[in-house]
């Protein structure tokens, strides 16, 4: 068992790499999904273990490939930040991947359907990857493994938009990996090593000589990034993506594909450039801190006016990724610990809007919020699962949203910026108001035509969402694996020592 | 006693909440559901009285959750002020689903087995508020209270009901997360925690220029307390069943923002400390305003339930003007008033709904000339006006009396001005509505408008109550507000033993 | 005294940065969905560029070690650069599969028609 232990690593990577293989060669939807099911149920096993063994001995994991000693060659690297990511990211496929099942099954082509599954391993692949890696290259091709994959995805959706949703992310993705891979490019020019720990060891003495190609990397990496994360104003891409891929699709990727992003955001950010630039000293902060409240403010605002509920949710999504990168901009503990609580708490709720949504679709067929009306007294169960979400999403107490929002204003009042933590509470009125809108209609309309004979969704859809919305009130209560495992790891990250011990 | 008194705390939080999961199950028997809640109810009071005891005696059972934010955990304390909040809100509970049982199927009104459940969540999160043991809590179960009453006030569907309910959760919801949230963290940063503790948790702490902001954010940010100007959801609401504007619109919601205020103000900022920095000062001609224009405004009104809110508005200002004369005597007074209030407005909201399930009237000038109709409505009525503008014997008198006497210990005449003022107001609004009722006669056409709205023709002047269950509620909250007058102490009691200092 | 052969020196990184923004204004400027394809890969190749031509050094040769050479040019680019254009093909292949999909859908492949179509319905 041991030596299993030891590759716990690369297992991370290879289980649903292989299950992605597997699946290639299958034809058969069910087989394919069952395949995935596997790969995805044992990944969270693996993550928790590893999670587990970096709190506990209080040392990053690392994995060197082949005879290739690191910073030669590519190190996996498992410390708490991505610990803590890797969690996130495989409990969001284990949730998902019975409500695949029948979701898939009815929105994709029978002969397609071991494809998607294809695409949907590829895509954890590459999303576990990129946080897994020690190596920014090799973040790069896992970020591409995922995005190929997920162009793929999205362009399954029924409708054509989907194949112009699709080229238009293609289009805007490339371009933002493109922009991180010369960013990794110039420093490497710089600094010859492209391993995160030597990086951070040797950013800091080229600092001095050389420091405009490191400050153009850092421009580069950043904003390329913040086109994955959908940063506003990069974010044009993502309503559409979201409002056309198919149910399952947008529900999975709505939880992990943007987080991975902001991940690799604050690894860049905190762990080799921190070194070299003390992440105040730039104006990066102020930029951040103006761009997270335009994207909380101005896609609220959006999603306040949209018809289509699966697009008014992917407004909500830019909006909490401004929450997030609030807590980035407010680097203090307390605010990055907000930053990363809110990361796993828009996961879970984010998860479950969709899934309810896509649970409506399913049944319905229809995604507009006027021919969703009286849906609360048709599927009474998947609504009150929505409701909680929206209530989380809102930040009311009792719910996972609220912590988060609490962590964010606390960190805006330690800089004494009483003026934030107003602003963050007004946006979580547009909120009040987007989600509300949709209570009103789902609850105190006459149910409409469309879905005059609609009834609650099969089990393997409603499961996932009753736990997630069960999540969401639980993590509300319960906050040691958000809070406390948050608070631990931006001590870490604020800490400077955060390559710990190096080699 | 038969239980352990964390128990007992415990149990009054939970009862509800069972109560809201068996509710459902009995959808399609009525008999058996009203049970369950009649149940409820009854257990509740039992629990929540045999608290008394305890609490007289000096106990001050705790209980403390999970830490839900750095320092921070969910927690319950029973203090001598969220006791008698409590007790008000868990007795009332039973009298108002007596008269719920013959209001909505004498109304046949659609949807009862969700209006029992709301209602019975919306019981258990005001009982948090009473013991909430810390700011984090007590705005965790605000807003419960918040979201449980909304489908209430929403409960007819109708296009008037859907604009009052988004007025409802946007006003109450958007004061206490734009005010009231950052004021709690504002609080926990400044003072290093949120819990609260005789004597204020914010002495020397803060500029009084900044305690004074402070306390402005607190005295709006909750909503509930209708301090104008954000007391627009109040009247709206009332598009609601009257049971729900009864207990929860003059009882359980509007009660919860007062106390919320009274609590914050003796266990977060402490009297002294208001005294001394004079935070209040200023702030306190807020509410006292909001006494005497909401007065004003309900004498425009010509439907009684509209009426009867602005007075919800104008009273509750008592309690809030109390809790910023920062008196001993100003708690006092503040916190007998939740009490009578309570009993009085109640008392008047029943007889509203009861004219309206009997002869389907909802303005005043309606009623004219018919008390010999309905005359023990109209008696109860009658009883209630009084309590509310403090005449005695009844208990309202009490209340009035102390917060006098606390604006005196305050040296603040003028509130004393105006609360005498603000009696002949209430006279002059209320009064006029039984006077007319008995001795008022009958215009000629009132009567032929009667025939063709309902089916009896009541110009006869034949007696025509609404149902045994209405009127069984409405004579013993009447009773209440007499015997307030004559047995007091026991609240007084109570109230002595809120630590000041 | 101006230092020419530091600026001529550094031609490599002109032509990158050149190859880099026309093709970046190719896939802003262009409707036409395959020629933005074709900038999207020009301005990757740009990127190839920048990571191959500072591997180089003058006069050195293949990292074999053979005591006659001294100076090596570093390999590490190579194998990065041949990912990197594993990648750039994928993406290009999969930019124009959806095009192709979408003109058969569409009937059309500029950008601009296909967004007032879509307008339309």
């Amino acid at each position: 068992m041991s030596s299993l232990q030891e590759h716990l690593p690369i297992l991370q990577i290879l289980v649903p790499l292989f299950g992605a293989i597997l699946t290639a060669f299958t034809r058969s939807g069910t087989t394919a999904w069952a395949i995935a099911a596997v790969s995805s149920a044992i990944s969270p096993f693996i993550s928790a273990a590893l999670l587990i063994k970096v709190t506990t001995t209080g040392q990053p994991i690392s994995y060197v490939m082949g005879p290739w000693a690191a910073p030669w060659g590519i190190e996996y690297r498992v410390d708490l930040l991505n610990g803590f990511i890797l969690l996130l990211v495989s409990l969001i496929g284990l949730v998902s991947i019975p409500y695949a099942r029948k979701s898939v099954a009815q929105e994709i082509d029978s002969h397609k359907q071991s494809w998607f599954y294809t695409m949907y391993l590829l895509c954890l692949t590459g999303l576990l990857g990129i946080c897994i890696t020690g190596d920014a290259f090799n973040a790069f091709v896992f970020l591409e493994v995922s995005s190929l994959s997920t162009y793929t995805l999205i362009a399954l959706g029924r409708q054509r938009r989907a194949l112009v949703s699709a080229y238009q992310y293609l289009v805007m993705g490339t371009i933002g990996a493109t922009f991180y891979i010369i960013g990794v490019g110039l420093i490497y020019i710089v600094t010859g090593t492209l391993n995160f720990v030597d990086l951070a060891a040797r950013i800091g003495p080229a600092m001095p000589e050389l420091s405009r190609p490191i400050i153009a990397a850092l421009a580069f990496m950043t904003v390329g990034i913040s086109l994955k994360l959908a940063l506003f104003p990069l974010h044009v891409w993502l309503p559409n993506a979201y409002a056309f891929a198919p149910s399952f699709a947008t529900a999975f990727l709505a939880g992990t594909a943007t987080k991975v992003a902001i991940y690799l955001l604050l690894r860049i950010f905190y762990t080799f450039f921190s070194n070299a630039i003390p992440f105040y000293s730039l104006p990066i902060s102020e930029f951040l801190l103006v761009l997270s409240l335009a994207a909380m403010f101005v896609a609220s605002f959006t999603a306040i006016f949209e018809e289509n509920a699966k697009r008014m949710l992917a407004y909500s999504s830019v909006a909490q990724i401004g929450y997030i990168t609030l807590g980035i901009a407010l680097a203090n503990k307390i605010g990055l610990a907000g930053s990363l609580v809110h990361m796993f708490n828009h996961a879970i709720m984010k998860t479950a809007l969709f899934f309810a949504l896509g649970a409506m679709v399913y049944r319905t067929g229809v995604a507009r919020m006027s021919s969703l009306s009286g849906i609360g007294r048709k599927m009474p169960i998947t609504t009150a699962a929505f409701v909680v979400a929206g209530l989380g999403l809102i930040g009311v107490p009792g719910t996972a949203g609220f912590i988060s929002k609490w962590y964010l204003a606390m960190g805006a009042i330690e800089h004494g910026w009483i003026w934030l933590v107003f602003l963050i509470v007004l946006s979580s009125l547009l909120a009040v108001v987007y989600v509300g809108r949709f209570i009103e209609i789902a609850y105190f309309r006459e149910p409409s035509s469309d879905i005059a004979d609609s009834h609650e969704p099969p089990l393997s859809m409603l499961a996932p969402l009753i736990a997630l919305a069960a999540a969401t009130i639980y993590l509300g209560f319960d906050t040691r694996l958000t809070g406390g495992v948050a608070r631990q790891i931006a001590d870490f990250l604020l800490s400077g020592v955060v390559l710990g011990g190096t080699q | 006693m038969f239980a352990e008194p964390t128990t007992l705390v415990l149990l009054a939080l939970v009862i509800p909440l069972v109560a809201a999961v068996l509710i459902p199950l009995f959808n399609n028997q009525p008999n058996l559901r009203e049970a369950v809640t009649l149940l409820a109810a009854g257990s509740v009071a039992v629990v929540v009285w045999s608290l008394y005891g305890p609490v007289m005696a000096g106990a001050r059972p705790e209980l403390h959750g999970p830490e839900i934010v750095p320092g921070i955990s969910l927690g319950l304390k029973v203090e001598p002020l969220g006791l008698i909040y409590a007790l008000v809100a868990s007795t009332l509970w039973i009298v108002n689903s007596i008269y719920s049982i013959g209001y909505m199927r004498d109304n046949s009104e659609p949807r009862q087995t969700s209006f029992y459940v709301c209602f019975a969540v919306a019981i258990s999160s005001a009982i948090a508020i009473a013991f909430s043991a810390n700011l984090v809590t007590l705005f965790l179960a605000y807003e419960v209270l918040t979201v449980s009453t909304y489908p209430l006030v929403t409960h007819k569907a109708t296009d008037d009901a859907r604009k009052a309910g988004r007025k409802y959760l946007l006003l109450l919801i958007g004061t206490s997360m734009v005010l009231l949230l950052p004021a709690i963290i504002a609080t926990s940063a400044i003072a290093g925690t949120a819990e609260f503790t005789p004597g204020g948790i914010l002495a020397n702490k803060l500029a009084p220029a900044a305690m004074m902001g402070l306390l402005a954010l607190y005295v709006f940010g909750i909503g509930k307390a209708a301090v104008m100007p954000v007391h627009f959801w109040l009247p709206a609401a009332m598009v609601a069943p009257t049971p729900v504007s009864a207990l929860l619109h003059a009882v359980a919601v509007v009660k919860a923002g007062v106390f919320s205020i009274l609590k914050i103000v003796v266990y977060v900022f402490g009297i002294d400390t208001l005294q001394t920095t004079g935070a209040a000062d200023w702030l306190i001609w807020v509410p006292a305003g909001t006494i005497i224009v909401a007065s004003l405004i309900a004498m425009t009104k010509d439907n009684l339930k509209a009426r009867l809110a602005y007075s919800t508005i104008s009273q509750l200002s008592y309690i809030v003007t109390g809790a910023l004369l920062a008196t001993s005597l100003g708690v006092v007074g503040s916190g007998f008033h939740i009490v009578t209030h309570a009993v009085g407005k109640i008392t008047l909201f029943f007889c509203a709904g009861a004219i309206y399930t009997a002869l389907h009237k909802t303005e005043i000038s309606e009623l004219t000339g018919l008390g010999k109709v309905m005359p023990f409505t109209f008696a109860a009525f009658t009883i209630g006006t009084l309590s509310i503008i403090g005449l005695p014997p009844l208990g309202g008198t009490w209340s009035k009396w102390y917060l006098a006497l606390g604006a005196i210990e305050g040296h603040k005449l003028a509130i004393v001005a105006i609360l005498m003022i603000s009696s002949l107001l209430n006279i002059a609004y209320l009064l006029p509505i039984p006077f007319k009722a008995f001795f008022g006669k009958r215009p000629a056409s009132a009567g032929a408008a009667a025939t063709h709205g309902h089916a009896h023709d009541h110009a006869d002047g034949k007696i025509h109550e609404a149902p045994t269950a209405c009127l069984i509620a409405i004579g013993a909250t009447s009773l209440g507000c007499v015997l307030l007058f004559f047995y007091p102490d026991f609240v007084f009691d109570l109230l002595k033993q809120i630590p000041l200092r | 005294m101006i230092e020419w052969q530091a600026i001529v020196g550094h031609y490599n990184y002109y032509v990158t940065v050149f190859l880099m923004v026309a093709g970046l204004y190719i896939v802003i400027a262009h409707g036409n969905m395959i020629k933005s394809l074709i900038g999207l890969g020009l301005f990757q190749t740009s990127v190839y560029l920048l990571y191959i031509s500072p591997g180089k050094i003058v006069g050195g040769t293949a990292p074999i070690i053979d005591p006659k050479y001294t100076d090596y040019s570093n390999p590490l680019p190579h194998v990065l650069i041949l990912t990197a254009i594993v990648v750039g093909v994928a993406t290009l292949a999969l930019g124009l599969a959806l095009v192709v999909r979408i003109s058969e859908e569409y009937g059309t492949v500029d950008e601009d028609e296909i967004v007032a179509m879509d307008q339309d319905q």
